[in-house]
């Protein structure tokens, strides 16, 4: 009787029907593609995209030339060397990041004492030539200089989870 | 124009003959290549939307607006024909270069005897549907060509696959156009849509499970999914056409399948569903303009067929290569015996088509 049961089931392909059924529904859902360019799709203020170097109010670098962050990269992707400047102070007279190696962790915005190194949520970058994909200080400080309004209020957005 | 109708008329009434029907199958061949071109996006369109995406649509129609992604058939076009034909150093150079024609002649020249609408035929012969069984079960030749003359594992495997398959389902499909036949008693295309017309006149209300079988075993026919083994990207690479690229790939793999899928969806249009009869004729009145046999009905039930192939594609996954051997020989062939036995007591009792 089962079997009689199932060969009518087979012959009538109801479950063939069901799983046509199914894909028809899917057709006339609404889709899940983002027409990328044109349409974007929510950003965290936590996203970790392209570095910058930040100065304080004044103008002051705010690295300190510490080292932490390149003793923290565990992709050996920043190379720190530090002097005396003019005022006394400590600080790099070379900051590179080579994004090739970087992993975008983050650690090196945790390790940093002082809130020099951060990653910024800007994630449309493009090199052209070799040699592009070193960001020296000078480059990091003007992306600091740039978004410095929209990097202070990504970390305000973020403070209350800290 | 006036001068261009007076040459024509002055011409032998062979060659005017001869020239008149050129025009008419250039015209065909022109709607077909089009058809093919839509039909590889429609495919990724509709399999888009199937899966919760968009499918193409970056490249518009020579910039129209709301044509998005209309124009990608011709920019694949374009690239396929500028992009290298790579010569495999141990394949059979003249095999592997004809193959791809002889994939694409059958696939054209069944459309001769296709009955478009009730004035509009290429050839009316009255061996139409022989016709079509021989050129359908030609076109596997080009396949098995261009697995043989690629001269590699993969290709080969695919091309034995595909004719093992084309063999199994060739049968089942002769006998559900057998069952056809005996309805019409006419091999003629044209007389076998004119014997659908009437309420309840069409095939499929009483041939269903021959209608069912048919267009299966011409999906299995086309090497399209789930039965498109021959190709199966997960084992064989891509089967036949591995070697295949460029203006080749296009012509031996693009264009047949296409216009043999949209052979088959017109043939079981033709044979089953009326063909250009209207779905309406014999309910409405027959002065009623929604009951006149014309080629837009014929066509509507095309792009049904072909649209039920690509559901059919978005839907089920592949079949393993014994079940489809399995499908054709051992569920197929005896179920079309079994409804022609079927049909031969209507015959008997005088019910369906045989009422009269």
């Amino acid at each position: 009787m089962i079997s009689v049961r199932n060969l009518t089931k087979t012959l009538l392909l109801g479950e063939l029907l069901q799983g046509l059924g199914l894909t028809f529904k899917y057709m006339l859902k609404p889709k899940f593609t983002v027409r990328y360019p044109e349409e974007k799709t929510p950003q965290s203020p936590r996203y970790r995209g392209l570095h910058a170097l930040r100065r304080y109010p004044n103008g002051e670098e705010r690295c300190i030339a510490c080292k932490l962050c390149e003793a923290v990269c565990p992709a050996l992707a920043i190379t720190i060397e530090s002097d005396v400047a003019i005022d006394g102070t400590r600080r790099t007279t070379r900051y590179d990041i080579d994004l090739f190696k970087c992993i975008y962790c983050g650690f090196c915005e945790e390790a940093c004492p002082v809130d020099a190194i951060v990653e910024t949520r800007i994630h449309e970058y493009h090199m052209e030539n070799p040699g592009e994909n070193i960001m020296t200080k000078d480059k990091l400080l003007a992306i600091g200089e740039r978004y410095e309004s929209m990097i202070t209020a990504d970390k305000a957005a973020d403070a209350a989870y800290r | 124009m006036n001068s261009l109708a007076r040459y024509y008329t002055s011409l032998d009434p062979a060659l005017q003959f001869a020239l008149l029907k050129g025009i008419e199958i250039v015209g065909v061949l022109l709607a077909v290549v089009i058809s093919v071109a839509f039909m590889t996006l429609a495919e990724r369109k509709v399999i888009g939307w199937m899966q919760g995406r968009i499918g193409p649509n970056r490249v518009t129609l020579f910039g129209i607006p709301f044509t998005d992604g209309w124009g990608q058939p011709f920019a694949d076009v374009v690239k396929l024909l500028f992009k290298e034909i790579v010569l495999p150093a141990s394949a059979d150079r003249v095999l592997f270069l004809l193959a791809p024609m002889i994939a694409l002649v059958p696939a054209f020249a069944t459309w001769a005897v296709v009955p478009f609408s009730p004035s509009f035929v290429l050839a009316d012969i009255d061996a139409g549907l022989l016709y079509i069984l021989a050129l359908t079960s030609l076109g596997v030749y080009g396949i098995i060509l261009a697995g043989w003359a690629t001269n590699s594992k993969y290709a080969l495997l695919g091309a034995l696959r595909s004719a093992a398959q084309i063999v199994a389902y060739e049968i089942a499909m002769g006998f559900a156009l057998v069952g056809v036949l005996m309805v019409s008693g006419s091999l003629n295309l044209s007389k076998i849509v004119l014997s659908q017309s009437g309420p309840f006149g069409w095939n499929v209300i009483w041939l269903a499970p021959l209608a069912v079988i048919y267009f299966i075993s011409g999906i299995a026919e086309t090497n399209r999914a789930p039965f498109d083994v021959a190709e199966g990207e997960s084992e064989i690479v891509a089967g036949f056409h591995v070697e295949y690229s460029g203006a080749t790939f296009a012509t031996l793999f693009a264009l047949p399948e296409y216009a043999n899928m949209i052979l088959i969806a017109t043939l079981t249009s033709v044979m089953f569903f009326g063909g250009w009869l209207s779905p309406f004729d014999g309910y409405l009145g027959a002065d009623s303009l929604l009951a006149q046999p014309s080629f837009v009905w014929l066509f509507a039930k095309i792009v049904f067929f072909l649209f039920c192939f690509l559901w059919f594609r978005a839907t089920f996954p592949r079949y393993r290569y014994d079940q489809i051997m399995r499908l054709g020989w051992k569920v197929f062939i005896p179920l079309t015996l079994v409804w022609i036995f079927v049909e031969g007591l209507m015959v008997y009792w005088h019910v369906g088509p045989w009422r009269h």
